[in-house]
């Protein structure tokens, strides 16, 4: 049970560094505008911006009152308007409409645009066509790395997944660029970089470019993490659209963690109010149970409270002066300890009920024997039924691009046929989000007769050898039309039942698979599948390189995009080496996070994760979404 | 781990709680009661000390001086924040050893000292009057300096087309998008869609900005163009979201229906207008029999929103419940939807019942699933699974008589078994029990049920009639 960390465990980076550095950035640039000014900040950086500041820094800092910026006018009396915002083009909009009003009215203020993490051109030319440009002054603010806990950044840039792999808009590779560069000039050079997925190879080459330009004091530096290694989502779906049954990553599913915290409502806290409650390695309940199977989690917290009594009880018996003792030093941690366990347990407690109302039993049931690749007709008919009962629709999606990607696409008469009823169950509207999924290759029709023949075989391979991400690239090479179509429906491909089997994704179970005490990576799913991400990783990690991982990656359609970069003379320490940067591109579940926690204690490993955000299934499906619930 | 963190740290990192009381009423999870009852019976014993070591927390929960908590105190009064009790601690300067923070990739990046052979050079040179970096946006400076991107100079096509492919083999988006905004401003429509047209990075990022942007007009050009259709077709057919006015909201899909989508996807936006079409007459409709209070079913049941842009199915359950039994001729009838819209009998029998049991209508649900055949025998049937039947039944709180006659139709025996027995339909068990012999199971089950009820007498009857063999 709750594994501690191995002696040998290498030691963590200390990353509280980052949160300081863009505090006195972001101070910096408000002291720009000297004197009394409000403050305007966009909804989705509240929270990010909780976790490096507060109201007293920024009042110190001269900032008077706080507005969020939503769609009304702005109430503020103040001569000088400060905004900060994501570089977005609605936000662009709201400030030029905000100025053109006061203009207007005759009113002159001045503006400063705090753009985060960068700005972009696009914005910029908007305030020009408003009018506005002059009048506003526009920073950026790099503030792009945010640590969620001890071994977890995060970019917190959710918009990251469909701007890139929905709609091929590589603005955000260079902000990954900048802050590995970051990284690197904090925590050393890293001596081995390895890479798979077109994104992650142009954001790695992106980065090496700013570098080589910088050519700077990072030279001579030790390294501080030995290895670090980069991955596309669109490389693993699959794993990111199973339901989550580590703790963790239930909590998130059930209640969203939202940057690092999440809100009990009045059914966990059982009071009258909802909490908001930090979840990460200092909260010492949370951080015992948080990597452990659901199951597990019960048997650890009815333990943990009969020590907890056992500790109270001690106090019997006791004379004054041990009493006071046990005040002055035990009682504290014991009371905390108490709250977080009765958090902890309201929140389990919660999730019970939750899942029993939905038959969770029968959904994992489902999902399973999808991995598996058995019962397809079985799951199909389970997903229908889903549908007509006009469950979730998030959930009913999740299910069918489930399907898709391990079938390598619906066959068409189950393709139309649940799309008919989803539509019917949840609106017509949704046809758009089906075409965003089909492109996004995330729900996809076989092409008629797509058993593969002879022929499609050789061109198959043909094309991967050609141009490996033939999703974008074909289009390039052939002429557009119909022909294009047919080749990157058979590029999107993807090859789930066949990398499984070669990476032995399903574990042979003899007997019963003990979750308490795991044998692989597969008890964050139950011991039904090893995520395929992590499994990656794991393989090239023991080889040092792509070796022998040629046919994996030929079926990940990425033969030109998996790459592996080492440090001629090396520098690294021992200890060094243990410790390892994953970068996940598009976001990472905290399922893959506690497998691969799992795989350190295992090797002797440390991993750091650098996620462009936190997120599970139902984050992936929204972002697809054209219909904003 | 054991690294000291300052109080900033503590602060944020610390988490709040609330007294614990517990709910007894879940019997499924014995093991996390234990917990609870020894965390609840220390309860007192914690809640007697003060709790100031405890942060203020607001009514919503966030602590007091957080930044999302004083935004909503601004919404709220617009006064004054209290302070936060965490000093800035001194600024700890690490720019020294820091990187200059600036050096984002930018377009000047790649004028600056170029050595690439070939044409590019020579363009560079010919701009070589003015300093490299102006040429561009000097993205990422964050002591606010910014010098405006003049890429005026790029005059002949294949200059500007140089500059584009230079920008794409940079990868950094915001450069390409850059690139795109001139080009777009500086070439005519049909020049600049055929040479993006062979250039699928660009192509993407200029598609992308046009939604963005909200530019309606030369997307579907561009599309036109590209003889893209079914994206036409979806972008035109999108626009429909932004319109609120039901009335022209449907006169809009009208002129999305001749459209050239998919076979497939042009039958869903033709049921798309009709079901908007025929929601706003029942919504004309029934508004005006709700206010004019004649119509019993909207006295008793009011409706609690309006139909308007609801997905089908739940239109047919609308239907089902307010308009069950009119004639097919009206359009608010379900059996008009259900033809209309090529409904599946099993969608079709799901949703009825979940209506009608909501109305505790029974005679209805039991005419759902009744048959006559030649003989005028009638026979129950359902195209879902009884045991699903009964799940809906049970739902919408059924009494047991009417469980119990669902229940009974559930063909596999063990789901029959389970499902009378988590229902309590003891008619049921009892009898399953005697026709599989089962005597032991029965044993079992009297001591489930009530000490002199009627099931125990029952069960008694049967233990003791020595007509049947038992099997054990």
């Amino acid at each position: 049970m709750a594994f501690p960390h191995r002696l040998d465990a290498p030691e963590l980076p200390d990353f509280s560094m980052l949160k300081r550095l863009a505090r006195d950035q972001l101070i910096y640039l408000l002291e720009q505008l000297p004197g009394k000014k409000d403050l305007f900040i966009e909804a989705d950086l509240m929270s990010p911006l909780d976790r490096i500041a507060n109201v007293s820094i920024l009042k110190q800092h001269e900032v008077d009152k706080l507005y969020k910026v939503e769609n009304k006018p702005a109430l503020s009396s103040n001569e000088q308007l400060c905004f900060l915002v994501r570089p977005r083009i609605k936000n662009m909009r709201y400030i030029a409409n905000l100025v053109n009003a006061d203009k207007l009215a005759g009113r002159f203020r001045k503006y400063k645009v705090i753009l985060t993490p960068q700005k972009f051109y696009a914005c910029e030319m908007v305030l020009e066509e408003e009018g506005v440009y002059g009048d506003v002054s526009c920073d950026e603010w790099a503030f792009s790395l945010l640590p969620l806990d001890v071994d977890l950044l995060s970019m917190e840039l959710p918009e990251f997944f469909r701007d890139y792999f929905l709609e091929g808009d590589q603005r955000w590779i260079n902000t990954v660029a900048q802050a590995l560069h970051l990284l690197s000039t904090l925590y050393g050079p890293f001596p081995n970089c390895y890479g798979i997925g077109r994104c992650a190879k142009m954001s790695y080459d992106l980065w090496r470019k700013l570098e080589e330009e910088e050519d700077s004091e990072t030279k001579g530096r030790r390294p501080e993490i030995g290895h670090i290694f980069l991955l596309d989502r669109d490389m693993d779906f699959v794993t990111a659209l199973c339901s989550q049954v580590v703790y963790e990553g239930l909590v998130d599913d059930t209640f969203r963690i939202k940057c690092g915290s999440v809100d009990f409502g009045p059914e966990v806290t059982s009071s009258d109010k909802s909490l908001k409650v930090l979840l990460n390695a200092e909260d010492k309940v949370f951080n015992e149970i948080r990597n452990e199977h659901f199951s597990n989690v019960f048997g650890f917290l009815s333990q943990k409270a009969r020590n907890l009594q056992a500790q109270y009880d001690r106090r019997r018996g006791m004379d004054i002066k041990q009493m006071k003792n046990f005040v002055s030093q035990e009682l504290k941690g014991l009371k905390q300890e108490h709250r977080l366990l009765s958090l902890h347990i309201g929140a389990c407690e919660s999730i019970m009920k939750k899942k029993t109302k939905q038959d969770f039993q029968e959904l994992i049931k489902t999902e399973h024997a999808l991995l598996e690749g058995f019962n397809i007709r079985e799951s199909t008919s389970y997903i229908e039924e889903h549908i007509d009962r006009q469950v979730s629709p998030i959930e009913s999606l999740r299910l069918m691009c489930l399907l898709s990607i391990t079938e390598n696409g619906l066959i068409p008469k189950d393709y139309r046929s649940l799309k008919t009823q989803y539509l019917q169950s949840y609106g017509p509207e949704h046809l758009l989000t089906f075409s965003n999924l089909r492109r996004a290759g995330l729900l996809t029709e076989q092409a008629p007769g797509d058993t593969l023949t002879a022929v499609e075989n050789k061109v198959s391979k043909l094309v991967t050898d050609k141009a490996a991400d033939t999703r974008w690239n074909l289009a390039q090479i052939s002429s557009p039309g119909k022909i294009t179509d047919a080749f990157s429906s058979l590029a999107k491909r993807s090859n789930f039942r066949a990398i499984s089997k070669k990476l032995n994704l399903i574990p042979r179970v003899d007997g019963e698979y003990d979750l308490k005490v795991p044998r692989d990576m597969a008890y964050v799913f139950s011991g039904a599948y090893v995520p395929l991400s992590c499994r990656i990783i794991e393989q090239v990690l023991e080889r040092r390189s792509w070796q022998g991982l040629d046919e994996v990656v030929r079926l990940l359609n990425c033969s030109e995009f998996a790459f592996t970069d080492m440090a001629k003379e090396d520098k690294a320490s021992s200890e060094s080496l243990r410790l390892i940067l994953v970068v996940f591109l598009g976001g990472c579940t905290f399922s893959e996070i506690s497998a691969l926690r799992f795989l350190g204690r295992e090797k002797g490993y440390r991993f750091i994760f650098l996620t462009t955000a936190i997120t599970n299934s139902a984050r992936l499906m929204e972002a697809m979404s054209e219909v904003k619930a | 781990m054991n690294r000291t963190k300052g109080d900033e740290e503590e602060y944020w990192n610390s988490s709040k709680f609330k007294a614990f009381t517990f709910d007894d009423e879940d019997d499924e999870l014995s093991q996390l009661k234990e917990s609870k009852r020894a965390v609840n019976s220390l309860r007192d014993f914690v809640d007697d000390d003060d709790d100031d070591d405890l942060e203020r927390v607001s009514w919503t929960g966030e602590p007091v001086g957080s930044i999302s908590w004083s935004i909503k105190e601004t919404a709220g009064t617009s006064g004054s924040a209290p302070e936060g009790r965490e000093q800035l601690k001194g600024r700890n300067s690490f720019y020294t050893q820091l990187p200059k923070p600036t050096s984002t990739y930018s377009l000047s990046s790649f004028f600056k000292g170029r050595t690439r052979p070939g044409s590019f050079q020579s363009l560079s040179d010919a701009l070589s009057d003015t300093p490299p970096k102006s040429y561009a946006p000097e993205l990422g400076r964050p002591k606010g300096e910014y010098r405006v991107c003049s890429l005026e100079r790029f005059r002949s096509l294949q200059d500007k087309l140089q500059l584009l492919e230079e920008a794409v083999s940079m990868h950094d988006g915001n450069v390409i998008t850059a690139v795109l905004i001139f080009l777009k401003r500086t070439l005519s429509k049909e020049i600049l869609f055929r040479e993006l047209e062979v250039r699928q990075v660009a192509l993407r990022h200029f598609i992308h900005f046009l939604k963005e942007t909200g530019d309606q007009k030369l997307l579907l050009d561009l599309f036109r163009f590209l003889d893209r259709t079914e994206e036409l077709a979806l972008t035109h057919y999108r626009e429909h979201l932004n319109i609120q006015d039901p009335e022209k909201r449907k006169e809009f899909l009208k002129t999305c229906i001749g459209l050239p989508f998919s076979a497939e996807d042009s039958a869903h936006v033709q049921d798309h207008y009709t079901l908007l079409e025929r929601q706003i007459i029942i919504e004309a409709n029934d508004r005006h029999l709700e206010s004019a209070g004649q119509t019993e079913i909207f006295r008793k049941h009011p409706r609690k929103a309006s139909i308007l842009n609801m997905p089908l199915v739940t239109t047919l359950f609308y239907a089902c419940f307010y308009h069950y039994t009119e004639s097919e001729g009206t359009f608010s009838s379900p059996i008009n939807l259900k033809k209309t819209f090529k409904i599946p009998d099993k969608q079709y029998v799901l949703t009825a019942l979940a209506a009608r049991a909501k109305l505790r209508a029974w005679n209805d649900v039991d005419a759902l699933f009744t048959t006559k055949n030649w003989l005028g025998y009638t026979k129950k049937r359902a195209p879902i699974g009884f045991h699903r039947v009964v799940e809906i039944l049970h739902k919408n709180s059924a009494p047991v008589q009417i469980l119990q006659d669902y229940v009974n139709l559930v063909e596999d025996v063990d789901t029959k078994l389970n499902l009378a027995t988590k229902l309590k339909c003891h008619d049921v068990v009892i009898d399953t029990c005697r026709d599989l012999k089962d005597r032991q199971q029965l044993l079992a089950y009297r001591s489930k049920v009530d000490k002199g009820s009627v099931e125990e007498e029952k069960i008694d009857a049967i233990l003791n009639s020595s007509q049947i063999r038992w099997k054990n």
